[in-house]
Formats: C-alpha cells, sequence, structure tokens
C-alpha cells in the first residue's frame, strides 16, 4: 500500500520512490532476520543427518538400534540381502565355515578390480602383450603391485575354492537338500581352475607359453576329438581340425591362442562363473541357508525322515 | 644335500601357493577332525543315556535356556566377513609387495622349458602323464573327477552328518574323500611340484637336478612279461586283465562293503551301487597302476591298435 503523506492527492505519483525504498527495507530487514535463522535452522538439521532428505533417499529406513532396523539393514540393501536377517548363532563361528566360500568371492571381487585394471594396458596381441607388462611392471605407477595381487589372489583363490569344498564335504553340507547346489559348486570349481589357466598365457612369457603348451596338447588325445586319441584318426581328427584346433584358434600356440585366452579369460569366463554364482548364492539361502552346526543326529534316528 | 635346489624349488614364485597350501591343509584337518572328535564324543554320551538325548541341545557348543538361538546378521555375522575381507586384503598386500610375480623370458616355442610345468594345480594331472596315456590322465581322468565329484550326494544315502563333523558316522565317506584329495590330488601334486625335475625324472628333495641325466629304464607291457607277441592276443590279454581287475576289485569291494558298511548297503540302490563301485575301483585303480610303473617297470596293461592302457 503507498503511503499517504500530508498532502494527500498526489500520493499515487511520489509514492514511487517510497515504495522502493520501503521495498528494499523490507528486503534488508528479511537478510538480517531470516537468513540467520534460515542457517541455525539448517545447522540444527544437519546435527541429525539421518533426518535429511538425501539421507531418507537413499537409505529406506531409520538408524535407531532397534531390533527392527538391524534387520531392514540387511533386507533393504542390495548387497546384503543375500543374508537372512537373523542366523543360527552358531553359524557365524569361523571353525564351522572356515570362511571360505565368503573368501573366495571376496577373492573373486580383489580380482574383477585388479584384472579391470590391467586391461588398461595390456594388449592381446603377440607385439605387445610382454612389452605391455614389462611396461607394468617398471612403469606404470603401482603396475608391478597391480599384476602381484592379481596374480597371488588367483593362486589363493584355488586355495580357498578348495578349501571350502573340503569343508562342505567334511561337513555332510552336500546331502538332501543341498545335492544341486554342490553340483553348481563343482562346475564353479572347474570354472576357476579354467580363470586361473586362461590367464597363465597372457603375459606371453616362456612359463605360460609350455605351461599351455603342456596342457592343451592333452587336448590333442581326446578321445575321438583330438587327432592323437583313441579313434581321433579314424574319425577324420587331424592337427587342423581337431579340439585342440579350436581351443587355440591354431595348430600351435600362437596369436590366436592369446586372444581366444584373452577373451576367455576376461569376459567369457567370468560372465558364466558369475551366472553361476549368482545361482550358488540364491540356493544357499533356497536350500536352507548354511547347513550347520546343526544338531548332531544319532544313529537311532538315521532312517526316520527328518523334517 | 643340495640346500640351494631345495630352495630354488621351494622359492619359486608359482611354487609358494602350494607351499602354502600344506600348512593350510594340516590346519584345517587338525580344525576338523578337532570338531568330528567332540561331535562324536557326544554322540556317543547322548546314545548311552536315550533321556539326555530327548532334552539335549545336541551341539558341542555350549547353549543356555534363556538364550536367543538366533543372532542378527547385523552386526554378528557382517562384523566377520568384514574383518575376514581384511585380513585377506592384508595378506595379499603383504604377499605382492615381498614377492613378484613370475615372469620368464618372451614365449618362444624354439626352446623348451625343462621341466615344462603345468600351473600347480594342474601338475596331479601331468604327473599321471608318467602312468598313462593323455588321453586318460589329460581328459578321461578330468572329466570323471567332476563326474565323480558331482555324483557324491546322489550315491552317498547316508543321512548322518549333516551340517556337523563328524568321523564315525560317515567313515566310509570321509575316508574315500580324503583318499581322492589328499592321498591323490594334494600329493600329485607335491610330488609334481618338488620332486619332478627335468625331464621329468624323479629327484629327491634335496636331489641336484641334473639335466644330463640318463635313467636306463626298460619299460615292459604286461603282456611281454607272459611270453604275449600277437596284436590279437595282446588286445585280448588286457581285456581280460583290465575286466578282471573290475571284476575280482569290484567282488572284493562288495565283500568288504557289505560287511563294515552294512546300512549303506541296504539303503543303496542298484544304480548307486553300481555307480560307486566303478568309480571306486578306477580311484583304487591309480595308485595300482603308479605301484606296477615305479616298481615293475611295466607301462601298458592292455594294448590295442586304437589305444593303451
Amino acid at each position: 500500500m503507498p503511503i499517504e503523506d500530508e498532502n494527500g492527492k498526489n500520493g499515487n505519483q511520489t509514492g514511487l520512490m517510497e515504495k522502493v525504498k520501503s521495498g528494499i527495507q523490507e528486503d534488508l530487514q528479511s537478510l538480517k532476520t531470516d537468513i540467520p535463522a534460515k542457517a541455525k535452522e539448517q545447522i540444527e538439521g544437519l546435527k541429525d543427518p539421518t533426518k535429511t532428505q538425501v539421507f531418507t533417499s537413499i537409505f529406506r529406513h531409520k538408524h535407531d538400534d532397534t531390533p527392527r532396523n538391524r534387520a531392514l539393514g540387511v533386507l533393504s540393501n542390495v548387497f546384503l540381502h543375500l543374508h537372512p536377517a537373523k542366523i543360527n548363532r552358531d553359524a557365524v563361528r569361523y571353525s564351522y565355515t572356515w570362511g571360505m566360500g565368503g573368501i573366495t568371492f571376496y577373492l573373486f571381487i580383489v580380482l574383477t578390480f585388479t584384472g579391470v585394471l590391467l586391461m588398461f594396458y595390456y594388449h592381446p596381441s603377440k607385439v605387445q602383450a610382454f612389452r605391455d607388462v614389462l611396461y607394468l611392471e617398471h612403469d606404470v605407477p603401482f603396475g608391478r603391485i597391480l599384476r602381484n595381487m592379481h596374480r597371488w589372489a588367483a593362486h589363493l583363490m584355488v586355495i580357498a575354492v578348495w578349501l571350502h569344498m573340503f569343508r562342505v564335504f567334511l561337513t555332510g553340507s552336500y546331502k538332501k537338500p543341498r545335492e544341486f547346489n554342490w553340483n553348481v559348486g563343482v562346475i564353479l570349481l572347474v570354472l576357476t581352475l579354467l580363470l586361473s589357466f586362461t590367464g597363465y598365457l597372457l603375459p606371453d612369457d616362456q612359463l605360460g607359453f609350455w605351461a599351455v603348451t603342456v596342457g592343451t596338447n592333452m587336448a590333442r588325445a581326446t578321445p575321438g576329438l583330438g587327432h592323437e586319441g583313441p579313434f581321433g584318426h579314424q574319425l577324420g581328427m587331424t592337427p587342423y581340425n581337431d579340439v585342440r584346433f579350436g581351443l587355440l584358434g591354431g595348430s600351435i600356440v600362437d596369436a590366436n591362442a592369446l586372444l581366444r585366452s584373452y577373451i576367455w579369460h576376461c569376459i567369457g569366463i567370468p560372465i558364466v562363473a558369475s551366472i553361476f554364482m549368482i545361482v550358488h548364492f540364491w540356493r544357499v539361502r533356497k536350500d536352507g541357508g548354511i547347513s550347520g552346526p546343526a544338531p548332531v543326529m544319532l544313529t537311532a534316528e538315521a532312517d526316520k525322515a527328518r523334517r | 644335500m643340495d640346500w640351494r635346489q631345495l630352495w630354488d624349488i621351494v622359492s619359486t614364485p608359482d611354487n609358494v601357493p602350494i607351499v602354502a597350501l600344506i600348512p593350510l591343509l594340516i590346519f584345517y584337518c587338525y580344525l576338523a577332525w578337532k570338531q568330528a572328535k567332540a561331535n562324536d564324543e557326544l554322540v556317543s554320551e547322548l546314545e548311552a543315556d536315550p533321556v539326555l538325548a530327548k532334552t539335549h541341545h545336541r551341539k558341542t557348543w555350549p547353549f543356555r535356556p534363556g538364550w536367543q538361538k538366533e543372532v542378527h546378521v547385523w552386526p554378528f555375522l557382517l562384523r566377520v566377513e568384514f574383518l575376514a575381507a581384511i585380513i585377506v586384503t592384508i595378506i595379499l598386500m603383504v604377499w605382492s609387495l615381498t614377492l613378484n610375480a613370475p615372469m620368464e623370458e618372451p614365449a618362444n616355442p624354439n626352446l623348451t622349458m625343462n621341466p615344462a610345468k603345468a600351473p600347480w594345480y594342474f601338475l596331479g594331472l601331468q604327473e599321471m602323464l608318467v602312468y598313462f596315456d593323455p588321453w586318460i590322465a589329460g581328459v578321461v581322468m578330468p572329466t570323471l573327477i567332476i563326474i565323480g565329484l558331482m555324483v557324491i550326494p546322489y550315491i552317498d544315502t547316508n543321512p548322518m552328518g549333516s551340517g556337523y563333523y563328524t568321523w564315525k558316522q560317515r567313515k566310509f565317506a570321509i575316508g574315500t574323500f580324503l583318499f581322492g584329495f589328499i592321498v591323490l590330488w594334494v600329493s600329485m601334486i607335491i610330488i609334481g611340484t618338488f620332486i619332478r625335475g627335468p625331464g621329468w625324472q624323479w629327484f629327491w628333495p634335496g636331489q641336484t637336478w641334473d639335466h644330463n641325466r640318463l635313467i636306463y629304464e626298460v619299460n615292459r607291457d604286461l603282456p611281454d612279461l607272459f611270453g604275449i607277441t600277437s596284436n590279437w592276443a595282446k588286445g585280448i590279454f588286457g581285456a581280460v586283465v583290465v575286466g578282471g581287475y573290475f571284476a575280482v576289485g569290484g567282488f572284493l569291494l562288495h565283500a568288504l562293503f557289505r560287511r563294515f558298511n552294512p546300512k549303506d548297503y541296504r539303503r543303496m540302490s542298484l544304480l548307486q551301487y553300481s555307480v560307486m563301485q566303478v568309480f571306486m575301483l578306477t580311484m583304487i585303480g591309480l595308485p595300482i597302476k603308479m605301484l606296477l610303473r615305479l616298481a615293475l617297470n611295466i607301462k601298458y596293461v592292455w594294448i590295442t591298435p586304437w589305444f593303451n592302457v
């Protein structure tokens, strides 16, 4: 509203400056009062970040220490929901599971991470492969520890897989209803060995070359499918059309073998293994979680149905 | 005693995993044995006391009536997993900082490595090449190992010992697995890693690898010992011997199995029983063939124009 002066009549004309002035005064006043108030409110709000909109949009439940929230913390998290909310109190004991399945999976993640980084520096070609590894060893920052970690994690993964299988066998965890998951595990064991084996050739050095030569020479002797195997000759197998040729992309370990090995190692087998891993973890849950430690069974109860 | 040679073998970077595997296996065998012993003692205690068996919680770990049977995954399991991840990371870091991954000269098809060894986890199969032709050692055996592992849950009819360590309730299954895993698989790898030198010859630990060593072994075939010369007769003779091994061995196994494992014998179907027999006899066949080769220098048992066993 225009402020009327003593003359009153021409208030509309003289009031413009007044209006602007008072408006600016109001704005200044609001800066003085509202902003500090808002800042105070903001700071108060930051004292409890779990109430902010950003936080509640990320985490779908409150963070108070209640049993419900502990359960939700696991269930509403895409990475943790592989786990149940609660487990048998004895099942967390290391002495039962040895933690080898989880360690295997963790090593797979480590290998994926270091492997992707190594791929940035590596060309799967006869000309460059060996030099790339030398480059990694001597020039790339942290290249040597990257390669070392990839190598040793791979070996450790083989050991962890074996120990996992050993534990699962010793605790009879392949028994009903987990027969199928044991089979998925056997396939994962084979895939782990193949992953390690296909990686062996990639530095293109003498060690990898001869290990793969020895390894694939066995394929020559595949019954019916290798040119040196039983009945291979009779079925028309030669060094240029048998199963070894298919594995190596040639009759000797050369450029094609390097490329095939690289693709199997970096793309083919990891994808297949990931699919089997998904099934493996899913079945662990669906088959009733980890198998034990279960109450011992007495001989008298053995012939009765358990459930 | 050539300590230098021994150290060279043990400290070869790619042999370190197998050096690490041995103490790990011993530790975990001990851990499993300790728990199996405790569980077996609990079982015999409860079997002697049926009243107690009705109320007992059936575990060797303590449990009191007021305690909850289940705990939250967060934090009780996740902290263990997190700790395991950290420890593994530290081990890997230290290992990677102290030991470099092997890197040899560029691949050279004209310069054969001697000995040319497969990665350590396949050395068991490579060792088998001494005793069997490549089609058996390199193709048939891995296939049989995979299939053999896969059929385990379907031929083990024993319902006991599911979810806890035990020895007394599963003697046959555990004994067989230990034989296959430790005696055949791991010890073959150890032989392939530590014993086999240039030319894949046998060098005892501490013996110097002599690249010029020659061994004059006259390997014979079993038919030769019996003076059989014609190809037809050799084929038939070998088939009879191998078939005889499976027939006689199968009968012996049958006699032992039904005596010492009568419950499993009663539970198993014909298919389960025969699959078990085939895998058991094949497994036992390996050390027999090794013994024939190492002690008697016998190379082949069965000779045909297409394949030799």
